[in-house]
């Protein structure tokens, strides 16, 4: 009988590797690649496993159960994904996204999450030529970033968009009469919080606001009693929080615990999560967040259904559905004009598309039609400003007590 | 005889960009990059076994140097300056805590990004009123490539001369027994002091020549702890008390990764932390004295 050398066990070792990693082949010219690298491990795997995978996979899914990517000529080829993980890492990223480029050769380049992530790989995509649908990047410099690198498009707007879209909402509420002209805000000391702050508190001023209580807080705080409570006593009827997941949900818990019930309850990022409910224990009606979606649109309620049903989980009220429309105008793109990225590029920048969020027309490389702020009202988080945007619903001001 | 084949190696891999495509040379950008931070770090832990987990506050600063002075200086000068600023904060960071030992130590050199980052936040938080910086510097590629590769060069070449000079000699004494080394004269803070602060300085024009890859600098992304370890282990696993030990350690744990993260992408830290274990409890002292284990046990064995 054998023994189990070392030797021995590390040659079975390496050949199960080499079994498991050796790929069915697929005939050239049948598939589209399409790559992509996310943060599947490391500190942007939250965000990224909430709103990017999810619906990357959904997307593909849904194309391939169709009978595959329509071309120009009206065939139909199956999508061949190629995924990495940048570990968070944007040296990482950027190696990735090289290798999809250079030795994966893939068709078409789906962008990662986050704003950083983005803005890493923009020079790269510009040179390899692909187009860029940067869905989940917040920046203000948007239109510059657009004229620097013509084939990249930038979705989600910038931090002072958001700032004034709830200042605006504020100051509808105040002349109706439902709130004083005093607010509390505090901000977290991140690029998403400053931006929003700097884009706040001159809006606020602007609008007539008084700031009683402007405080910014390090990133990785977890306890908020102490600034929950100064905020109570300052006497402002409106709770604005520029803050992160863990942030909003953790200063949620913290006002519902100690019965802090101003007129308006507005918290950042996680806001709009499909498990915000669940952390108010139901109470979530009335707090005001980013983003939203208009509930009455026609692809919107499928598209929960759909994506919970394959996901396992429902999308988030912000970013999720603008990703999947994105993924929608890809594919109308390819339809239009094929797979070359020149023409791609021209097509995504000058064509209107039919997706979930309604018609699409990109201004200057932008998506502007959006959201900007949010409110749950009955169990669902609906679009409230721009008011004008169809679909908008009216808010809810003053909050129902938790 | 001895210069030969090391420059010849050098001379290799200055033209082999010539073939490369652009995914292995962002490859070759990564594996000399951790080459020369492991080759650095050793220079100062190799011979006095003090581990400092503090690469990522210099790279990270480098970074955020040339984010800060890219617009303003010319680019030679943004590294200049660089190099200016991880030097001065080598020796105040030196100068206070090389007192220290063991596991103080590393403590306190893991805190010292995490610090350093907080720093940067508070300050562009409440001075600047912004984060997040963009580095537009027309620099390429195979431009990166090259400036990596000069310096890991320069930096084995240091420590070659390091090894042979009275500085490598009283750092390997203080790396043996602090007390007898003070006890026989060698100044002890001024050797650590210069060691460190020549590692650091090194680290942190590392961390300036890779920044034009990242375009968007954020506190967050720069000071990464994930570089501190990666370093740690690629020198431990050559052998940090040689002079080629960390080349032999970063080039093949650097590609082992690489291989790992783009064919197992969701067991990849798995496969981290096992090699890690593996590393510390198989090879303590590096895989070139592991070698020379091996061949004097077979020695002994034949005779």
């Amino acid at each position: 009988m054998d023994k189990f050398t070392r030797r021995r066990s590390l040659c079975a070792m390496a050949l199960a590797a080499v079994a498991l990693t050796a790929q069915p082949a697929l005939a050239d010219g049948e598939t589209v690649k399409i790559g992509y690298a996310v943060s599947l491990t490391g500190p942007n795997a939250t965000g990224a496993g909430i709103t990017t995978i999810p619906n990357y996979k959904l997307w593909v899914k849904d194309v391939n159960d169709a009978g595959g990517l329509e071309m120009p000529d009206g065939s139909k080829r199956m999508i061949e994904v190629i995924e990495y993980d940048d570990r968070s890492s944007n040296q990482d990223l950027v190696r990735a996204i090289e290798r999809l480029a250079s030795q994966d050769k893939v068709d078409l380049i789906l962008p990662p999450w986050s704003t950083g992530a983005n803005l890493a790989i923009a020079p790269l995509m510009d040179r390899f030529g692909y187009p860029q649908l940067a869905v989940t990047a917040v920046t203000d410099k948007a239109p510059e970033f657009a004229g620097r690198w013509k084939r990249s498009f930038w979705m989600l707007g910038g931090g002072h968009d958001y700032a004034k879209g709830l200042v605006e909402v504020l100051t509808a509420a105040r002349e109706a009469g439902k709130i004083n002209d005093k607010v509390a805000v505090v901000s977290v000391a991140d690029g998403f919080g400053i931006d929003l702050i700097n884009g706040a508190r001159p809006a606020f001023e602007e609008a007539g606001f008084d700031l009683v209580y402007d405080k910014s807080y390090p990133l990785g705080t977890s306890d908020f009693a102490a600034m929950m409570s100064e905020a109570q006593n300052s006497e402002a009827d409106s709770f604005v929080a520029f803050s992160y997941p863990p942030d909003s949900f953790g200063m949620t818990k913290t006002a519902i615990s100690m019965g802090y019930n101003p007129a308006v309850f507005y918290v950042g990022v996680g806001g709009a999560f499909p498990i915000y409910p669940g952390i108010t224990e139901g109470k979530s009606d009335g707090v005001m967040s980013i983003g939203g979606v208009d509930v009455n649109g026609p692809g919107i309620k499928d598209y929960f259904a759909h994506h919970a049903e394959v996901t396992g989980n429902p999308p988030d009220s912000w970013a999720s559905a603008i990703t999947y429309a994105s993924l929608q105008m890809l594919e109308q793109a390819v339809k239009r004009v094929g797979l070359d990225h020149a023409a791609l590029a021209e097509e995504l920048s000058t064509g209107s598309f039919d997706t979930l969020i309604g018609t699409v027309k990109l201004e200057d490389n932008q998506l502007r039609d959006l959201w900007w702020v949010g409110q749950w009202q009955d169990g669902v988080f609906k679009g409230v400003n721009p008011s004008d945007k169809p679909g908008a619903s009216a808010p809810t001001i003053p909050k129902p007590e938790w | 005889m001895r210069f030969i084949l090391p420059l010849a190696g050098l001379a290799a891999l200055a033209v082999m960009p010539m073939w490369l495509s652009e995914y292995g040379l962002g490859l070759m950008i990564g594996l000399v990059t951790y080459v020369t931070l492991a080759s650095a770090w050793a220079l100062f832990s190799g011979h006095t076994r003090y581990i400092s987990l503090a690469t990522a506050a210099f790279y990270g600063t480098g970074a955020y140097v040339v984010a800060v002075l890219n617009e303003v200086l010319p680019y030679p000068l943004v590294l200049l300056s660089a190099a200016g600023v991880g030097l001065a904060m080598a020796l105040v960071v030196g100068l206070s805590t090389l007192r220290l030992a063991g596991i103080y130590f590393v403590i306190f050199t893991f805190g010292l990004a995490e610090l350093v980052r907080q720093l940067i936040t508070w300050y562009e938080v409440n001075v600047t009123g912004t984060l997040g910086r963009y580095i537009f510097l027309d620099v390429t590629a195979r431009g990166i490539y090259w400036q990596m590769l000069a310096l890991g060069a320069a930096t084995i070449a240091l420590t070659a001369w390091v090894h042979r000079s009275r500085l490598g000699l009283a750092l390997r004494v203080v790396g043996d027994d602090e007390v007898v080394a003070a006890h026989s004269g060698i100044p002890l803070a001024r050797t650590k002091l210069v060691a460190f602060a020549l590692s650091a300085t090194i680290l942190t024009v590392a961390g300036a020549i890779a920044s034009p890859r990242y375009v968007y600098v954020e506190p967050a992304i720069v000071f990464n702890p994930t570089v501190s370890f990666l370093t740690v282990i690629m020198a431990l696993l050559g052998g940090a008390n040689r002079l080629w030990g960390p080349v032999l350690g970063a080039a093949p744990l650097f590609l082992v990764f690489e291989y790992l993260s783009v064919h197992f992408p969701d067991t990849y830290p798995i496969f981290l932390g096992l090699l890690f274990i593996a590393v510390v409890f198989l090879l303590p002292d590096g895989v070139l004295a592991g070698i020379e284990k091996l061949r004097a046990r077979r020695r002994e064995a034949r005779s």
